[in-house]
């Protein structure tokens, strides 16, 4: 592997145990990171909003990205479609200090995902099983994140990922070495990688959870299922008390095994998001669904 | 011995699995009891403005104060070394431990982040810098221990260490190792 991949998987090594935060503009960035947040993800339209716009969702205009980078200090995040690799080209030229290839916006290729270690910037992507983490990972991503299901604030899709993430890389580290090869054609995921996962019993990146977390509770909940950090989304500036909210989810992410601080954390943080629930939600509607 | 790493955000497994390694008695500190078992800590690599701002507001800043006062032997790597600093170019500085003046992110975005091989203490060691400070200022108490690129970035004041890069991301423990004799001998 070369150092810049290696690097590029030190960084998000350096972001676990904090809350990365979505933000449409330079003044939620601020509040975010006096909030605590340890990056700061650029989008145009936060997913509850995409949600509502319907349309073609893409990446952001530049001159936000670059107001953004600015006004902050901390990592500037900012999120591609699936496949859209000039896009892509135009974050690195931007240096933002993550991509995020993401099913939030509305995909650009029908089958490939980008080739990401074609680029010296890194990527995150969301998986929500081993073997669509390990085929990200394999086009060179550096950080997994759950798909969850974004724009919800409904946990159960994350809750989902990171639990069949969890259950597959216990089997696979159950199995004998022999076994690998044929599970790796199953789960459509690189050998290499695979083999990986059967020896250390882990992934080879920073596994994130996204997509629903709205409350404090959840992000721990998320910590306590064995994710290394986590992304907000809607669930900050559609709540009523954004900086509080926020605060109090990236303390519950710190102290996610202590119980009677996550009680004090949760208190009077005015209303959550209002959220969809996701058993009613049409499958086509699911962002879960987009990549491959 | 016991030795702290400060486990409010990023990297603190990495350090408590290096220790382990070296048979040091580790444990990640997150409250004030934790804080007051420990012999020396170390503050780990992540975001500074996090944890500076989450140590003020569990009150953990002013017993690390106090604690350093009194000798407990310190080190913080990248954000800790940010966090000890008496100052911080454009920004508010947290500790005020130590005589020495940092700019954050002195390289840039990541992809400025680099690795190199260069001499910590009179040894060659591999040098893993992301979006790192540097030392621009150090005073006449304060020992330089690597200059990178006519840059310093590691540094000793007494029972305070200070580095821009990470050791706790690469196989080599000499930092490490440095760090145990230093509370050995403090």
């Amino acid at each position: 592997m070369s150092n810049r991949y290696e690097l590029n998987k030190n960084l998000a090594q350096m972001l676990k145990g904090g809350v990365i935060m979505d933000v449409v503009n330079a003044e939620q960035a601020i509040i975010a990171e006096q909030a605590g947040a340890c990056a700061v993800m650029a989008l145009e339209r936060v997913p509850a909003d995409i949600r509502k716009a319907g349309g073609v969702s893409r990446m952001s205009d530049p001159k936000l990205i670059k107001e953004i980078q600015s006004a902050v200090s901390i990592p500037v995040m900012a999120k591609v479609r699936i496949g859209h690799f000039v896009e892509a080209q135009i974050l690195e030229a931007l240096e933002v200090d993550y991509i995020d290839e993401s099913e939030v916006l509305t995909p650009a290729d029908d089958q490939l995902h980008i080739e990401k270690d074609q680029f010296q910037v890194p990527f995150v992507c969301g998986a929500k099983n081993l073997g669509e983490a390990l085929r990200r990972i394999g086009e060179g991503a550096s950080m997994i994140r759950t798909k969850g299901e974004p724009g919800t604030g409904d946990v159960i899709e994350a809750v989902k990922h990171m639990r069949a993430m969890q259950t597959e890389i216990s089997r696979i580290s159950a199995l004998p070495k022999a076994n690998i090869r044929h599970e790796a054609k199953l789960m459509g995921a690189p050998v290499d990688l695979l083999m990986y996962v059967h020896e250390n019993g882990k992934l080879p990146v920073v596994n994130f959870a996204a997509g629903g977390v709205a409350t404090p509770a959840d992000a721990a909940m998320m910590m306590q299922l064995g994710c290394d950090g986590v992304f907000v989304g809607s669930g900050i500036f559609k709540s009523g008390n954004p900086q509080k909210r926020a605060e109090a989810i990236v303390q519950a992410v710190t102290h996610y095994n202590d119980p009677k601080k996550l009680a004090e954390i949760s208190e009077d943080l005015g209303e959550a998001m209002v959220g969809i629930n996701i058993s009613s939600m049409p499958e086509e509607d699911k962002m879960a669904n987009r990549g491959w | 011995m016991k030795v702290g790493v400060l486990g409010l955000q990023g990297a603190f497994v990495e350090h408590v699995t290096i220790l382990e390694r070296l048979n040091v008695k580790a444990i990640i500190v997150k409250t004030k009891e934790a804080l007051e078992e420990v012999d020396a800590l170390i503050i780990p690599g992540g975001e500074s403005s996090v944890m500076g701002k989450f140590m003020k507001k569990e009150g953990l800043d002013q017993i690390i104060i106090e604690k350093v006062k009194q000798g407990m032997p310190i080190w913080g790597t990248c954000a800790g070394l940010i966090l000890l600093a008496k100052d911080v170019h454009n920004n508010p500085s947290y500790l005020n431990l130590m005589d020495i003046s940092v700019q954050r992110n002195a390289y840039g975005r990541q992809l400025g982040s680099f690795v190199i091989e260069e001499k910590f203490a009179e040894q060659k060691i591999p040098m893993v810098f992301i979006r790192g400070p540097i030392i621009t200022k150090v005073s006449d108490h304060v020992e330089i221990l690597s200059v990178v690129q006519n840059e310093i970035v590691a540094a000793r004041q007494n029972n305070i260490l200070a580095t821009s890069f990470h050791p706790e991301l690469t196989s080599d423990a000499s930092v490490h190792e440095y760090f145990i004799k230093m509370c050995q001998s403090v």
